[in-house]
């Protein structure tokens, strides 16, 4: 019962269809404790339907998913919320609760579920404001932020409860150059101090060399290749090569549209 | 080819969610309770009560009021023929309390909060704001649905004693004007002939019509799909699936309790 596995998460085999569409057909991944995992892919090829199964938000139609060796779609109800706890969130498109202000939004997982007092959780949300630099937003509506803005508010609230694993979901995008590297290092950092394990999906290269220790690439439903960013930088893989170096020419756009 | 599903088993497919969404509700509140914590925030309770409860109180008021007088006058009228007017505060009295009462009410929050809860969480849901919610572990079903349909599920019964009052009170105004009735004898001959099993009957719908509408609006709006429109279609399919269910439990209630009391 208390063996620790070696690895944070793991999916064996793991199917996910919406309909008659099969997204995912057939991930294997496994992500050692504390790794910062980095999954590269396609638009739409269901990178974020990916973290919503590790969550349990989505159950696959076949396979598995283990979040610490206890399997995600078997838990109830009250098991998954227990287990996502420990687990942070950053949402692609924020989604902050639109009807409460940022410091809100950053206490509500804390008010919820915590015994902190109210000074404790001010002081936690102002830390974490003050992580992603919006120190200045606390009062704020989140309709009154920008779209990076409330990105950084999103990543804020993911981490606020020291989770013990990280699902960033496209932390970068739309943020400008310096903003993108403060996330990039924050990304960092908390990994290598709260020991968290990261699985971040990004479309920036430049940012996902930066941060990840592993790499996987997601393509028509598989995981074609995980490996080290060194050996991902020098891939004969024709997929991954064209995917990194962004190029037209490639098998990519060639490979017929699956539908 | 796919077949389109049959209206019935949608239908029963759809109750058994709405059933389901009662219990996981329950487990979810029930499970923080046994942690020794408030199974949702009083204040978005609070929050509720007073829009379902105080917000509606002029809607109910106004329109149990002139139904009442109508019902009064009207049936006043054809009673005279007869000689029978004394008949009307009875007539109100009974008809409001085990009848009209609940279900004119159901029929108003139904449109008037249900709409409002499936367009709330209908948003919420397509804004992938519900998702957060359940991604971090707080169990939406306690922290959103909890509160909104207890706060039906209370406040429609105190509504209703509203709408009864109102309609008496219409009934008797328009009595002692149109037909000589006193009010001092309108009181006691409408309290005469009112039982308490018709009492009692009505509160039992107003608590059930209560729950019916929350749970078919929160369930409405945390399916919705497919952004505004779909929180437009959710918000005017919730209505009418709560004041046709509410119409069907209450032809429901009124059989089982016929049957069971041969009035
Ligand atoms: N709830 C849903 N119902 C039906 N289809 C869905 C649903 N969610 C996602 N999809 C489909 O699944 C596919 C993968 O979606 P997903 O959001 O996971 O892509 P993604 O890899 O995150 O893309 P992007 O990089 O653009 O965010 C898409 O083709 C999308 O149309
Ligand atoms: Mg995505």
């Amino acid at each position: 019962m208390n063996t620790t596995p070696a690895s944070s998460v793991e999916m064996k085999d793991v199917h996910l269809a919406f309909g008659e569409k099969e997204i995912l057909s057939g991930i294997n991944l496994s992500v050692p404790q504390k790794a910062r995992l980095v999954i590269l892919g396609q638009s739409g090829g269901g990178k974020s339907t990916l973290l919503r199964l590790i969550l349990g938000i989505l159950r696959p139609t076949k396979g598995e998913v283990t979040f610490k060796g206890l399997t995600v779609s078997r838990m109830s109800r009250l098991r998954l919320n227990r287990m996502r706890q420990k687990i942070g969130m950053v949402y692609q498109y924020s989604a902050l609760i639109s009807s409460l202000s940022v410091r809100d939004n950053l206490a509500l997982p804390l008010e919820e579920l915590t015994r902190k007092s109210r000074d404790e959780i001010d002081q936690l949300v102002d830390e974490k404001l003050e992580l992603v630099g919006m120190a200045d937003a606390r009062d704020k509506m989140p309709a009154e932020l920008s779209g990076g803005m409330r990105k950084r508010i999103g990543l804020a609230r993911g981490i606020i409860m020291d989770p013990e694993l990280i699902l960033y979901d496209e932390p970068s995008a739309g943020l400008d150059p310096v903003i993108s590297s403060v996330i990039n290092e924050l990304i960092i950092s908390l990994s290598e101090k709260i020991g968290a394990t990261s699985i971040i999906v990004t479309h920036e290269m430049d940012s996902a060399f930066k941060v990840a220790t592993h790499m996987a690439m997601l393509y028509q439903g598989t995981i074609i290749a995980a490996d080290t960013p060194e050996r991902f930088k020098n891939s004969d893989n024709p997929v991954v090569a064209q995917f990194i170096a962004g190029e037209t020419e490639g098998p990519i756009l060639q490979a017929p549209q699956k539908t | 080819m796919q077949r389109s599903p049959s209206p019935i088993r949608t239908t029963l497919q759809h109750l058994s969610s709405v059933v389901w969404l009662l219990v996981d509700t329950g487990k979810e509140m029930g499970d923080r309770m046994m942690r020794g914590r408030l199974p949702f925030r009083f204040s978005i309770f609070f929050e509720q009560t007073d829009r379902t409860g105080v917000g509606s109180i002029a809607l109910i008021s106004l329109v149990s009021f002139f139904i009442g007088l109508t019902m009064a006058l009207l049936t006043g009228y054809q009673l005279q023929t007869f000689g029978q007017e004394r008949l009307v505060p009875g007539l109100v009295g009974i008809s409001f309390t085990r009848e009209l009462g609940p279900l004119m009410t159901g029929i108003m929050i139904a449109a008037r909060i249900g709409a409002a809860y499936t367009a709330e969480l209908g948003t919420m849901t397509v804004s992938e704001e519900v998702e957060a919610i359940e991604a971090m572990g707080i169990g939406p079903l306690r922290f959103l649905v909890g509160p909104r349909v207890l706060a039906v599920f209370f406040l429609l019964p105190c509504l209703v004693v509203v709408s009864n009052f109102t309609a008496m009170s219409g009934a008797a105004l328009i009595s002692r004007w149109a037909f000589d009735i006193p009010f001092t004898r309108f009181i006691d001959t409408a309290l005469d002939s009112m039982l308490i099993r018709d009492i009692i009957a009505g509160t039992i719908k107003s608590f059930l019509f209560g729950l019916i509408i929350g749970l078919v609006s929160c369930y409405k709006g945390l399916t919705v799909k497919g952004g505004a429109a779909g929180v437009g279609n959710a918000t005017t399919s919730s209505v009418v699936t709560a004041i046709t269910t509410v119409i069907g439990f209450d032809t429901l209630c009124n059989i089982v309790l016929v049957a069971l009391f041969d009035t």
